[in-house]
């Protein structure tokens, strides 16, 4: 369970790293699709069985292959030419170490997450399912703004196709 | 001694990930790039939502409140990129790059 803790947050943080580090933006968007994959594991470690299968499906599947598909429509240059600015360089990363390091601090100091994994019901049945209790969440106590969601994404829709039209007047 | 994971090793998973995404979007130059490290932001705190919902339990079920609103935020997240990403197509065709140094008045 640790092990495997460990290993898929590995996987993650590496794919995560690939993205800043590599120069070639379809290396960069493989890189997150493992990165995508590795946290993908860790919510299905979560118990978050729906999430887990959404994330694949959502954002490795179909976000990565539309930054793909858009990738390759532009001819994006191999090698992105590095005016090596280091100062940006040295304040960017000086920056994060800070947030990182705030972040640590504020763990350690509150008690929040000390709790341990707690136990949950492993009984069988068809409604104890997560997929059935967001299901029935969704459709009742949600319904409006999942009525919103269909909205937004057909609003989307219309906005990406007046977007790309050849001349936008 | 058996240890077992806290909920402090998610947060700090999430966070790190999220200061890897920050430090993509400070020092990168391609726009694309930039978008994608947006995205895995985004992610990162999608993680703290799954790891508070499990850790906050009441009669055997983890809370799904916390998964309902992370479906949002997929949803949400989906068509963000769609139009992020026509936007960029329409940026390209007029400036011919996607350096953001290089894109740097309002009006062209």
């Amino acid at each position: 369970m640790i092990f495997l803790f460990y290993l898929f947050a590995a996987i993650a943080l590496a794919g995560a790293i690939g993205v800043v580090a590599f120069k070639n933006p379809v290396s960069s968007a493989f890189s997150l699709v493992i990165s995508f994959l590795g946290l993908a594991a860790l919510f299905i470690q979560l118990d978050a069985y729906l999430i887990g299968i959404l994330q694949i499906l959502v954002y490795a599947g179909a976000i990565m292959v539309l930054f793909l598909f858009i990738i390759m429509l532009l001819d994006l240059p191999a090698e992105e030419k590095r005016h090596f600015r280091g100062a940006t360089v040295i304040c960017s990363l000086a920056f994060v170490a800070g947030f990182v390091a705030l972040l640590v601090t504020v763990l350690k100091r509150s008690g929040v997450g000390e709790r341990m994994i707690p136990e949950i019901a492993t009984s069988g049945g068809s409604d104890s399912s997560d997929i059935h209790r967001i299901g029935e969440l969704l459709f009742s106590q949600y319904w409006f703004p999942i009525e919103m969601v269909g909205i937004l994404l057909l609003v989307a829709t219309v906005g990406v196709v007046v977007l790309s039209r050849k001349e936008l007047k | 001694m058996e240890a077992t994971l806290t909920l402090n090793d998610f947060l700090l998973i999430s966070g790190i990930l999220f200061s890897v995404g920050l430090l993509g979007v400070l020092i990168r130059r391609n726009i694309i790039v930039i978008f994608m490290c947006l995205e895995l932001m985004l992610s990162a705190a999608n993680l703290t939502l799954v790891a508070f919902s499990r850790f906050d339990t009441g009669n055997g079920h983890p809370n799904y409140h916390g998964q309902v609103l992370l479906f949002f935020i997929i949803t949400v997240s989906a068509a963000e990129v769609a139009v992020g990403l026509a936007v960029m197509v329409a940026l390209f065709r007029s400036r011919k790059t996607t350096d953001v140094s290089q894109i740097n008045s309002m009006k062209f």
